[in-house]
């Protein structure tokens, strides 16, 4: 992984910066010791790391602003950081950049039950949210698995999902307003407690574009009650073809689940063993569907499900009686990462996304790919979305095999392109897939989204290195060559 | 009048675009042209028309997608939908009659451009959240892409958003995938007769409050409506919750049924209710929910005359005020104040909409910004120049 080269000039004038900082962020909010930047070398993929040229951790809104300002007129660059569980890489430090942690915004302004909505700033985590309001009944919908760690300020970055995304949304689906700062310092608001903010839909733009266009400072977030009641139905599979096949089928039939989860055979095997969720061990793919709603529907879906699954031909149909039922057939699903980790000493995390009606070849092919890389894959994610997350199991420790398990990672997203998929469903590109973006996007399809970073932060100072292969200079992409009238008229129908 | 140029394929409309570039031609681009009344008026040297960039490309009702060129009619679109029991679930509206042209002209791709979206915005999303993925030419002349067919995508900006209520501005697009929904089995709806604005907001947001899962949520004078969908046995519990959580408003209820239900919801996402004279300006106001029965109140105070029904659980004001030559926009954005939101002018004579902004205006910093990204795109402003004000 190659992050630009560091500037030397940056380099030489740290302490001048330094001293600039802590003018702007008095008393502890500037850390610029080696042990007390330690904590920040890396986010969630731990397996890249770098020490930050300074950490910064302002308290208020004028702050961001005055760091901002100062770091475009000393061409400074910035790189944003919630609370650092991206599995991208999204806030790794940059030798040369400083890190700017949103940390301590950390407070929620205003909860609004008659409008569902809750004001909170960006550090504030994404079940910190739901904490705050479900005694009233009311949650956040995304779902993210870190999300008892994740901040909402990350989940605007990265456009976050979750389980319950299927039919909840992602996070740009439940956002009503931000406030951000841009690299001029200006403070911009978007949106509010209205819906569709008149104008270019900059929330929606900024939201999942990876902490390069501007930093977030307060969120507005749409809040949804709780569904009266959540019922969960395991199906187990004689083969991963059926249960794949019943994915489908559900969908088609008119379902839309809460969730919809699949994991392959030796998934299952480590979720048992690390949980004893009761999970069908002989299954060599299991669904966990949950179904949501007022009881009644969820009774009549659930029924309707396990029909369906029994004519796919699934060997176990299990349905959840109650709460403490439905939360074991999930703590399996929830601790699958974890339990993978067990049997091997590392793991890598993908993330890529394909059609549905794709998910039977893409895990025939992957099984393939693993016998000619020599790792074992093993595969948990949210197949209602058709959202992948296969786990190749290596050993960091042998360089081999961390070579061969970023080339099988690799040909797994490359082939998810192939079958009309992308490369990341909700991880987001960061650095780990920065250099195969042009597998999926053409040299102009980068360069019109270089142009449009180049509208927010023309000099390329806001999280440098990350989402794009290439780099170009705004300058450069701005460029426009006209040969007045040395193109004749198509020959296009025209009257 | 400006002639017409009418690509039939991708390529035919990349070139029609580097021809115009070459030319320093500007292009008002159009689908059925069923919106042109809406927005800055324009004067623009050719009309690029997309009607020949028609039909479905792909269809998948297990997945949920739908791939069409960005010329196909809606109202084929939802045809070949419905015969799978599937829908648009941002129930895009038929602006035509309102904007006094005739019903059912509209294009998906233009709902897409307006980021437009019905009563089930509220619980589905709106044109935005639907819109997955595109082929485009941006004002340089380029075939670009974004977004993909499949749920969840995180790769790359989602230009798809600033493409949805770009209104042409930024790049003409060639195809487009959008997300579809299963139809619900049933739709009912509950009537709550005689409330006052402010009690029927109160109304519309406890039930939007409650598990009940309302899917539409619209106060006429005198009727406050709440839809229930979904299957029937859901319908009958939930209509059933919604009754007794309302009942302390001892307010007098009714029931519509099915079929009942589907008119009167078309109508209401079609603007059908508002009282406006033919003269009358039109408004839509998007607000706090809780905030509109003041919103209208102040106007109100100010023009006797005006007409308003509320969707979106007050959330959003149709407004219809008497004809006057700067559309009142300084006392309908006067009115939203603090209460914070926007108005937009939907339907007003061209001179006026010469003159006022029909967009809320922004800013100086997102007004800058926005220049910024428009030019990241459309360097020379050759798509539908000065639309969006």
């Amino acid at each position: 992984m190659q992050m630009p080269p560091l500037d030397p000039a940056i380099l030489s004038r740290r302490s001048e910066i330094v001293s600039a900082l802590q003018a702007i962020v008095p008393g502890e909010g500037v850390i610029d010791d080696l042990d007390g930047m330690r904590p920040y070398e890396c986010d969630a993929l731990s397996a890249y790391r770098q020490m930050p040229l300074v950490v910064v951790l302002p308290e208020t809104v004028a702050q961001v602003s005055a760091i901002l300002r100062y770091c475009q007129d000393n061409k400074v660059k910035v790189v944003p950081r919630g609370a650092g569980t991206s599995l991208s890489g999204g806030s790794m430090p940059v030798g040369d950049a400083i890190l700017l942690g949103l940390g301590k915004f950390n407070r929620v302004l205003e909860i609004d039950y008659a409008n569902r909505c809750a004001r909170v700033q960006p550090g504030v985590t994404n079940l910190g949210i739901t904490k705050a309001v479900e005694h009233e009944g009311f949650y956040y919908a995304p779902d993210p698995s870190s999300q008892i760690a994740c901040s909402i300020g990350g989940n605007v970055a990265e456009n976050s999902g979750g389980v319950h995304c299927l039919k909840y949304g992602l996070t740009t689906n439940n956002l009503l307003g931000i406030e951000m700062v841009l690299m001029t310092g200006e403070v911009v608001r978007l949106g509010g407690k209205h819906l569709d903010a008149g104008g270019y839909d900059m929330l929606g733009l900024m939201t999942g574009s990876e902490g390069l266009l501007g930093v977030v400072t307060e969120v507005t977030v749409r809040l949804l009650r709780k569904p009266a009641t959540a019922r969960a139905v395991l199906l187990g599979f004689p083969t991963e073809a059926g249960a794949a096949d019943c994915v489908a089928a559900v969908i088609a039939s008119g379902i839309i689940p809460g969730g919809m989860e699949m994991m392959d055979k030796d998934a299952v095997k480590c979720a048992e063993a690390y949980v004893g969720a009761g999970y069908p061990l002989d299954a060599e793919g299991l669904l966990i569907v949950e179904l949501d709603g007022p009881s009644v529907e969820v009774d009549h879906l659930v029924d309707r499900v396990a029909e369906i699954a029994r004519g796919r031909g699934a060997t176990t149909v299990r349905v959840s009686n109650d709460e403490q039922e439905r939360v074991l057939f999930w703590a399996g699903r929830k601790a699958a990462f974890p339990a993978v980790g067990q049997i091997s000493p590392d793991y890598m995390c993908l993330d890529g996304s394909v059609p549905r009606g794709k998910l039977v070849e893409v895990l025939g092919e992957m099984r393939r790919m693993s016998k000619q890389h020599g790792l074992r894959v093993v595969n948990v994610f949210h197949a209602g979305d058709g959202n992948l997350h296969p786990l190749i199991l290596f050993d960091a420790n042998n360089p081999d095999e961390l070579r061969r398990c970023e080339e099988f990672g690799a040909d797994i997203l490359r082939l998810c392109v192939r079958v009309g998929g992308v490369l990341t469903g909700e991880h987001g590109v960061g650095i780990e897939k920065r250099d195969l973006m042009g597998e999926q996007f053409t040299e102009i399809d980068l360069d019109q989204q270089m142009r449009v970073k180049c509208a927010f932060d023309p000099d390329h100072l806001l999280n440098p290195g990350k989402v794009f292969p290439k780099l170009r200079r705004c300058a450069e992409l701005g460029r426009l060559i006209v040969t007045q009238n040395k193109i004749p008229f198509p020959d296009i129908p025209r009257f | 009048m400006a002639s017409t140029i009418k690509p039939r394929d991708a390529k035919e409309l990349r070139q029609a675009v580097e021809w115009a570039l070459n030319e320093g031609t500007t292009l008002d681009v159009r689908g059925s042209g069923a919106k042109l009344a809406l927005g800055k008026p324009m004067v623009c040297d050719q009309v690029l028309d997309l009607s020949g960039l028609s039909g479905v490309i792909d269809y998948a009702p297990e997945e949920l997608v739908v791939t069409l060129r960005a010329g196909t009619p809606l109202k084929d679109v939802e045809a070949l939908l419905a015969q799978r029991n599937q829908m648009l679930a941002f129930e895009p509206p038929d602006l035509g009659p309102l904007l006094g042209r005739p019903a059912g002209e509209g294009t998906l791709v233009g709902a897409v451009m307006g980021n437009l979206a019905g009563p089930r915005r509220l619980s589905a999303g709106a044109a935005r959240d639907h819109l997955l993925g595109f082929n485009g030419v941006n004002g340089r002349g380029e075939s670009f892409k974004s977004g993909g067919k499949v749920m969840k995508n995180v790769t790359g900006y989602d230009l798809s958003k600033i493409i949805a209520g770009s209104w042409g501005t930024l790049a003409v697009l060639d195809e487009v995938s959008v997300k579809v929904l299963p139809a619900p089995d049933q739709t009912r709806t509950l009537l709550l007769l005689g409330l006052a604005d402010e009690a029927a907001v109160k109304a519309m947001c406890v039930a939007m409050g409650s598990p009940h899962e309302v899917s539409g949520a619209a106060h006429l004078p005198g009727k406050t409506a709440l839809r229930i969908e979904g299957v029937a046995p859901s319908v009958e519990a939930r209509l059933r919750g919604l009754r007794e959580l309302l009942a302390d408003s001892g307010t007098r209820m009714e029931e519509l049924g099915t079929l009942e239900s589907r008119t009167f919801w078309r109508e209401v996402r079609d603007v059908a209710p508002l009282k406006a004279a033919a003269n009358d300006v039109v408004w839509k106001i998007s607000c706090p929910p809780t905030e509109g029965p003041a919103i209208v109140a102040r106007v109100r105070v100010e023009c006797r005359a005006a007409e308003a029904f509320y969707d979106w659980s007050g959330g959003m004001i149709w407004l219809a005020l008497p004809a006057s030559a700067d559309a009142d926009h300084v006392l309908v954005r006067g009115a939203i104040g603090a209460s914070g939101g926007h108005a937009t002018l939907i339907r007003a004579p061209e001179a006026v909409r010469a003159a006022v902004p029909v967009f809320q205006p922004q800013s100086p910093a997102l007004a800058a910004l926005s220049a910024r990204v428009k030019e990241s795109f459309d360097p020379k402003a050759l798509f539908n120049p000065g639309r969006m004000g």
